[in-house]
């Protein structure tokens, strides 16, 4: 789990200190709860917030979130926030045979947590409103803002921005451009085919590691079926022998239990963390293609105000009574494009600000991943070498009595 | 143990070879994917140490003190320094380190070696074959033949045969030899079952190892050479354990199969069969009661009814068969054996739990196979991740991610290895309870050897019986008529006859019946003993060699955890 610390706020936040604790934001989602039923059956979360900034309501507030809120704050974080790698989220849909089983839950609520604590460290996203309405506000209020969310009706500047994109796709084609205006930085080429290729490698090794938890839950079921065996052969046998069979016996079931205890382990230290990066690097990519947009519309919008340009120093010329409308016209355009070259830039800085952090956080969180599975196949192998050993002395005593029998 | 620093060959894109080859060792690999793929570890026996004769029962486990830190981390590299070939030989390691009680090297595989069947190592197997009078039989060389005579088919069919080398210990041999004899034959699969099939008839009660089977369906399916590879081996076993045999393994019938040149002089199964033809022959005659050709003769009655020449009595028998279990009155003979009986009982309580440990141990070689494959994929494509940050990387975070996972990627191909390593020894040591449930056939046939011999004693009685009541019937009608009945007279002299020759008869069948008996007898206390030892032996090597591989698993993983722990320092 993510260490809830912040670092010391940035020159950014506004944020006042309080002189006598640094400032914290520590955030908890526990206790899954089956609700509803049949269909509409789904599981609630307590998400616990403690903290000692002032913009929120007290140092400690808890509520109910279900799956789809978090979807919400998501959603809302990914608009607001362009340039910024998004933490993210479990996937949404699952069999539904598997939706409810402990194992699926324990998972979800996991990544979660990691989720809403990856927020709350990081310096922009942490200030949101969003976040703030999440955290705090009561089911109702959060309802009401998911509905409104995820309805057909779109707020009007939505509307508008994807008629423009739809114009400008067509004025593309009636212009004979096909190719769509792409960037040609080498640097951020280079990172698009790192990070391209970065999730082909971690889906692999996720995939892998997820193939190795089934694999000890299958030994471990060898293990208790042949521990069974073996018992039921060693009453064939009589006296000491029969008690090395017995003995023998009861270990392969006691390892059993030991091995579904680390392919649990496995999966929920080892395989989720895999995972969990395989969905950042997909966040990430996300992040490109809104790049790609604002970088699209910079391109366009310079374009299209420099034929406006030129348009009005032509009514200029003729002394045209268009010029006036022209003129204003033109300014608005200038407006527009100057703000989504803004646009394309900030996302460019935020941008390559988070690949540094994701770095660092990726080497940290893969780390203790790494950590986290090389000391549970270490305990579950001296585990496996205790029990075994363990069975020595009997059959010592059965070598012994043999001998002298 | 790999240092971190040893280098990687990034040079080319890393494949399952390469991978093999990367970081654990300098030494050439290119054997590791066949050693590793057949199931029995190849030829151990240049490698394996002999641990010293001896009973191994009676040695301190010395291995027991083998402790993991600091010698075991230098054995994690000892298998790729130490030895100068292949450093991946599985079981030549295992024996360095653990002197496992496994039961026998299964030399020869895949055509690397001879297969050559020298028992090593101290196990209670092995003290028994030190009993043999043979010191080694190999099966080697298979050639295509072609078969001539009796050839249907023009252009003939063709067969394989081997070649079989046996040293025979000096006693055995020949007066004024001094020193072991070596012989070389070949022979063909149909001379094993012809073998068989003698051994079977001349060693009834005996608990008679099985042969190989036959494999029609798999000889046409399999490709040529695995099935010819997989019969070898079997052949191998098969001859080693009539040669470990306290009885059979003195037999003349193995010496002349294992020694004597050119055609096996031993009668063949059809030979049997045309023995039937005569037989169909003779029947008429014994229906019409005409002379000798009637009765049982003494001999005939040591060997069991079927695959005999005797028609008349096999029905005979037959219908002894029947009327013991439906006809109303008990037999004069039965089995009251009481010890007997519950031995039997014991053993088919025995094979049916070794059956499904059998099972059991099947499944769980596999699980284990499994999980070592898996681990290998997993260090295989962290590997791949390691390469891809390492080219890519930018920042320097990154080359240290790249470090943590060539770390981790090591280990994971590391631990893979172990595990194979620990299965192939698993393997060798549950073999045990797949040989004993195959020997439970050998103990099936022993006892239904004794139930067969009592059958013609139940018969011969009976004959007694019948026999006995026509010459009262005689005799009553006779007395009847006054001055004698010469001709019944004379029939009842010749039905004196017929008991005298029967009653010879029953008491060769008697002697026969308990023959068998005492060689039942024998054979369970033997397997009793034998079975114990061969337990212990297995399920001791099946613990030590899972001791030793966790060990050295859990010191792999140790070292990563410690190599990382400044992450989970870093998040506390």
């Amino acid at each position: 789990m993510i260490s809830p610390e912040t670092s010391p706020p940035r020159s950014s936040s506004q944020s006042p200190r309080s002189p006598s604790a640094a400032p914290f934001l520590s955030i908890s989602v526990t206790d899954p709860v089956k609700l509803g039923n049949g269909v509409q059956a789904y599981i609630s979360y307590r998400v616990i917030t403690r903290t000692n900034l002032p913009e929120f309501q007290g140092p400690e507030k808890i509520v109910i979130r279900r799956y789809s809120d978090f979807v919400w704050l998501h959603d809302r974080l990914a608009e607001k926030y362009k340039g910024i790698f998004i933490p993210p989220l479990p996937e949404k849909s699952a069999v539904e045979k598997f939706r409810f089983s402990a194992e699926f839950i324990e998972m979800r609520r996991q990544a979660l947590d990691i989720f809403i604590n990856r927020i709350a460290s990081h310096p922009e996203l942490k200030q949101s409103e969003d976040l703030r309405t999440f955290l705090q506000e009561d089911e109702e209020t959060m309802e009401r803002a998911r509905s409104q969310e995820t309805g057909i009706f779109k707020k009007p500047a939505d509307l508008i921005q994807i008629f423009k994109d739809v114009q400008t796709k067509v004025s593309d084609v009636v212009l004979g451009k096909e190719k769509p205006v792409e960037e040609t930085d080498p640097d951020y080429e280079k990172l698009k085919h790192y990070i391209f290729g970065l999730e082909d490698h971690l889906a692999e090794t996720q995939k892998q590691a997820f193939r190795l938890v089934k694999r000890h839950k299958e030994l471990g079921q060898s293990l208790s079926d042949f521990g069974k065996a073996i018992k039921l052969l060693g009453a064939c046998e009589g006296n000491s022998l029969g008690k090395v069979f017995s003995e023998l016996g009861a270990k392969s079931e006691l390892l059993s239990i030991k091995l579904q205890k680390e392919a649990h382990n496995l999966l929920m230290n080892f395989e989720e963390p895999l995972k969990d990066y395989v969905r950042a690097v997909q966040s990430i990519k996300v992040t490109f293609a809104d790049r790609a947009n604002a970088f699209r519309q910079h391109c366009e919008l310079a374009e299209t105000t420099k034929l406006k340009e030129i348009n009005l120093d032509k009514l200029n010329l003729m002394r045209s009574d268009k010029v006036r409308e022209a003129e204003m016209e033109y300014r608005e355009l200038k407006a527009e494009s100057e703000q989504a070259t803004r646009r394309f830039e900030t996302i460019v800085r935020l941008m390559n600000e988070e690949i540094v952090r994701f770095q660092e956080q990726k080497t940290a969180d893969m780390g203790l991943a790494f950590h986290q599975f090389a000391k549970g196949q270490a305990k579950l192998a001296n585990d496996i070498a205790d029990a075994w050993r363990s069975v020595l002395p009997k059959i010592e005593a059965c070598t012994v009595s043999s001998q002298h029998g | 143990m790999m240092g971190p620093e040893t280098p990687f060959g990034f040079e080319s894109p890393p494949v399952r070879e390469e991978m093999e080859s990367l970081a654990l060792s300098d030494a050439p690999s290119s054997n590791y994917r066949s050693a590793m793929s057949s199931s029995l570890p190849a030829a151990v026996s240049a490698a394996s140490v002999d641990a010293g004769g001896g009973d191994p029962l009676l040695y301190p486990p010395h291995h027991l003190q083998f402790s993991p830190s600091s010698p075991a981390s230098g054995d994690g590299g000892d298998a790729s320094s130490s030895s100068a070939s292949s450093f991946l030989e599985p079981p030549s390691y295992a024996d360095v380190v653990f002197s496992p009680f496994e039961s026998q090297n299964n030399g020869g595989s895949g055509g690397a070696d001879q297969g050559s069947f020298i028992r090593r190592d101290c196990s209670p197997r092995s003290a028994r074959t030190a009993a043999s009078d043979y010191l080694k039989i190999a099966v080697a060389d298979p050639q295509k033949e072609q078969e001539t005579a009796n050839s249907l088919v023009p252009g003939g069919a063709t067969y394989i045969t081997y070649l079989i080398t046996t040293r025979v210990r000096s006693a055995a041999a020949g007066e004024g030899e001094t020193g072991p004899i070596e012989f070389s034959v070949r022979r063909r699969f149909r001379d094993v079952v012809t073998l068989a099939d003698r051994l079977a008839e001349a060693y009834r009660g005996f608990f008679i190892p099985p042969r190989p089977d036959k494999n029609v369906v798999e000889s046409q399916v399999m490709q040529k050479h695995e099935f010819v590879e997989q019969r070898r081996s079997a052949l191998e076993k098969y001859l080693w354990r009539l040669a470990e045999h306290p009885v059979i393994g003195k037999s003349d019938e193995l010496r002349v199969f294992l020694e004597a040149k050119g055609k096996l002089p031993l009668p063949t199964t059809t030979d049997v069969a045309s023995r039937m033809l005569d037989g169909a022959v003779r029947l008429p005659k014994q229906l019409f009661g005409e002379g000798p050709a009637a009765q049982v003769a003494p001999q005939d009655v040591v060997q069991p009814a079927r695959g005999g020449r005797d028609l008349l009595r096999i029905f005979k028998e037959l219908k002894q068969a029947v009327t013991n279990d439906w006809g109303g009155v008990k037999p004069l003979l039965v089995e009251e054996d009481k010890e007997f009986l519950e031995k039997k009982e014991k053993m088919q309580d025995l094979e049916q739990q070794l059956s499904t440990a059998s099972q059991q141990a099947e499944a769980l070689v596999k699980g284990q196979q499994d999980i070592g494959e898996t681990m290998g994929e997993l260090g295989l494509a962290f590997i791949k991740l390691t390469k891809f940050e390492t080219e890519e990387g930018v920042y320097n975070t990154q080359k240290v991610q790249a470090a943590d996972t060539k770390i981790v990627a090591t280990a994971a191909v590391k631990a893979s290895r172990l595990y194979r390593e620990l299965n192939a020894q698993t393997v060798k040591h549950l073999d045990t309870l797949h040989e004993y449930l195959g020997l439970m056939l050998a103990v099936h046939s022993a006892f239904s050897d004794r139930a067969s011999a009592l059958l013609t004693v139940q018969t011969l009685m009976s004959d007694l019986t019948t026999l006995n009541t026509r010459i009262e019937k005689l005799e009553a009608a006779s007395s009847k008529i006054f001055g004698g009945d010469s001709s019944r007279l004379r029939k009842v002299e010749e039905l004196r006859e017929s008991i005298r020759a029967t009653e010879n008869a029953k008491n060769c069948a008697i002697k026969e019946y308990e023959r068998i008996k005492e060689n039942n007898r024998n054979e369970l206390d033997r397997l009793d003993r034998e079975r114990h030892d061969d337990f212990l032996s297995m399920l001791k090597g099946f613990v030590i060699n899972q001791v030793g591989y966790s060990e050295k698993i859990a010191n792999v993983w140790a070292t990563v955890a410690e190599e990382t722990s400044r992450y989970a320092r870093d998040r506390n």
